[in-house]
């Protein structure tokens, strides 16, 4: 018995092709060599496979659960404080004009400036001998500012130079949100006569929920490699305060311990992926 | 009583908008009329207070409000853009005006949000949010949310012109009975003259910054006060063809020339503007009288049930509306003709209307 076949032009692939090649050889490869370095021991020309025992050490290290407990904190300092401050900055700046080219240019100049440059500005900013800040804040403000010794100051600075450099991106992403609600939406909300405080949670929230949206994933998924700042600043010091997972990999690789650097990485990058598909997820929903 | 505006005058951007404009809006449905740019959507924002005019007076039932917030009027309005709360269920879309102004009690609301969507067959869809429902679901429920405080004014911009033709038919007819039921003044704009037609209610054609003509919308299609009403109140516009009166015969500009029309005569004025709407063009000869124009074909536009074939002539440009489907190649010679019983007659200087045909001439749609 023959059957009809459904004739089929595959010719399609062809255009598919470029792309797949280049992911092959900038992704695919380059993980699979990760993968394959995660399952063995490597020393020199010897190796020896392992199974799972690097990831089972990293999973165990202590100093791993330090450094990923540590950017799990720095990232939701990161998105309580720069989300609210970047909807207030969006929500303020001017609507037409001049003066809102002027705010927006003044604005967006973080957002220009490499990571390492931003850290070299607050490493002398920050300082208490020279530093503009850090002289202002001590020897005026009357407090003691130290980062290379007070932990707490070194994490605040990270924090302060994160939120400097960033909070402008938020601030941009609302004010083009907010810049695409038509104004009839407003002379609506004024019609019923609803308050500011209704506006911006009927209308305006509501409107910015994309935006956001990308604003929450983006400062998350930064936050989280975090690695120039705090390696310039302090190089992840004083002692293990600013020691995030991205320094302590990059410590581990320059180590030539290969197999355990792949197995951290993959860990590393296996929860980034995670966070970001659950952060999308729940965040579609509303 | 009703909303009495005198003499408004706005420019918008340093460019004068609105022109002086006198009129009274009375209780039930009036209908603003006229293309884009001709103020409309301006005029109704100052009458709703979003806006304030730069000279002039507005009254409501007797009450000067000149100057009087939006937020302390008794006022509703309905967007062309379909404009609701994007975050919250129909329910509390329609409620939303109700609990803002904080007089109205739960049951009140409760019971008043079960009548709109009764009224405007909202009830399957109370608990979805906006996103969820087509357009014309959408404008329901930014009717309804308009209708809920019972305002005394209820403006609505163009509130049809985003929905698909049926929708709109459809909208249309419920939204008349809607106004009917409602004791407000309710203005209402539209570009398409049909539907001011359709409403047959109080109509006031506006062109360019002025009001042009006011009554009722079949009046001003029959008898507009001059060429400009006829041209923006007829769609496609009323031809119109400079003539002139010699004795006994009306001559066209480019040699038609005929017997005077019968409801032409005690015309004095020499110098005409002769009008004529699209659907009275024919292509054979009805009558001896008739006025034969030759021209060109410049643009056959097929709608499905009518075809708009656009003539070029020595007279200018003339639209034929025809019924049927007639597939003319371009630049093809075609004769139209001009029945002389369905001829208006406009002064050429003033363009005032001098004389309209016999209302039974219009029989023919």
């Amino acid at each position: 018995m023959t059957q009809a076949v459904k004739p089929r032009d595959n010719r399609a692939w062809y255009l598919v092709a470029p792309v797949m090649v280049s992911i092959v050889f900038t992704a695919v490869i380059p993980l699979m060599m990760v993968i394959n370095y995660s399952v063995q021991d490597i020393f020199g020309q010897s190796r020896l496979f392992v199974g799972a025992d690097w990831f089972n050490k990293t999973l165990e290290d202590p100093a791993f659960r330090g450094s990923f407990l540590r950017n799990l904190a720095f990232s939701i300092q990161v998105l309580i404080i720069q989300i609210p401050l970047g909807i207030v900055l969006g929500l303020g700046l001017p609507k037409k004009g001049w003066r809102s080219s002027m705010a927006l240019v003044l604005m967006a100049m973080p957002l220009l400036i490499p990571f390492n440059v931003v850290g070299t500005i607050w490493l002398v900013f920050a300082r208490g001998d020279i530093g503009l800040g850090g002289y202002f804040l001590n020897n005026i403000v009357g407090l003691d500012i130290n980062y290379a010794q007070d932990s707490f100051d070194a994490w605040t600075t990270v924090l302060v130079m994160d939120t400097w450099h960033w909070t402008p991106l938020v601030a941009l992403l609302v004010y083009a949100g907010l810049r695409a609600i038509p104004d009839a939406y407003y002379q609506a909300a004024t019609i019923d006569g609803a308050s500011k405080f209704a506006i911006f949670r009927y209308v305006q929230l509501p409107r910015l929920r994309g935006v956001l949206t990308i604003a929450v994933l983006l400062r998350f998924m930064d936050s989280f490699m975090i690695f120039t700042e705090p390696f310039v600043l302090t190089g992840g010091g004083p002692g293990d305060t600013t020691n995030f997972l991205s320094i302590s990999l990059a410590q581990l690789a320059q180590a030539f311990n290969l197999g355990p650097a792949a197995a951290y990485s993959l860990v590393y990058f296996f929860f980034i992926q995670l966070s970001c598909f659950i952060f999308f997820t729940i965040l579609k929903r509303f | 009583m009703g909303l009495e505006l005198q003499g408004i005058t706005k420019a918008v951007s340093g460019e004068p908008w609105l022109y002086g404009i006198d009129v009274t809006f009375e209780r039930g449905l009036n209908v603003l009329a006229g293309p884009t740019l001709a103020g409309k959507t301006t005029l109704m924002r100052i009458a709703a207070g979003l806006e304030r005019p730069d000279d002039g007076k507005l009254i409501l039932d007797g009450e000067d409000l000149t100057g009087v917030s939006v937020r302390k009027r008794d006022v509703a309005f309905v967007y062309q853009e379909f404009i609701n709360y994007p975050s919250i269920s129909v329910t509390k879309n329609i409620a939303s005006p109700l609990v803002r102004s904080g007089d109205f009690s739960e049951q009140q609301i409760k019971d008043r949000v079960a009548e709109l969507a009764e009224l405007l067959k909202l009830g399957p869809y109370l608990d979805r949010l906006p996103g969820e429902l087509s357009g014309g679901q959408k404008q329901r429920v930014a009717i309804a949310r308009a209708l809920a405080k019972k305002s005394k004014l209820l403006i609505l911009d163009e509130p049809l012109a985003n929905l698909d033709y049926k929708l709109r038919e459809e909208l249309r007819e419920e939204l008349e009975a809607v106004f009917t039921q409602e004791d407000a003044i309710v203005l209402y704009s539209t570009t398409e003259p049909q539907e001011a037609l359709a409403f047959s209610s109080h109509t006031v054609i506006m062109n360019e910054g002025r009001i042009l003509q006011m009554g009722p919308a079949i009046t001003a299609y029959r008898q507009p006060g001059n060429a400009t009403v006829a041209r923006v109140f007829s769609d496609p516009p009323m031809n119109l063809i400079p003539a002139k009166q010699a004795g006994s015969q009306l001559v066209l500009t480019g040699a038609a020339k005929g017997p005077r029309p019968q409801h032409f005569h005690e015309i004095e004025i020499s110098d005409l503007l002769i009008g004529i709407f699209p659907h009275q063009v024919k292509l054979e000869r009805q009558s001896i009288d008739d006025f034969e124009v030759v021209g060109r074909v410049a643009l056959a536009e097929l709608t499905g049930s009518e075809t708009f074939l656009h003539v070029q002539t020595e007279s200018g440009r003339l639209v034929a509306q025809l019924s049927g489907v007639h597939t003319r190649p371009l630049d093809e010679e075609v004769r139209v003709y001009l029945p002389s019983t369905a001829l208006f007659a406009f002064d050429s200087s003033t363009e005032n209307l001098l004389r309209s045909p016999e209302v039974s001439d219009f029989a023919h749609g």
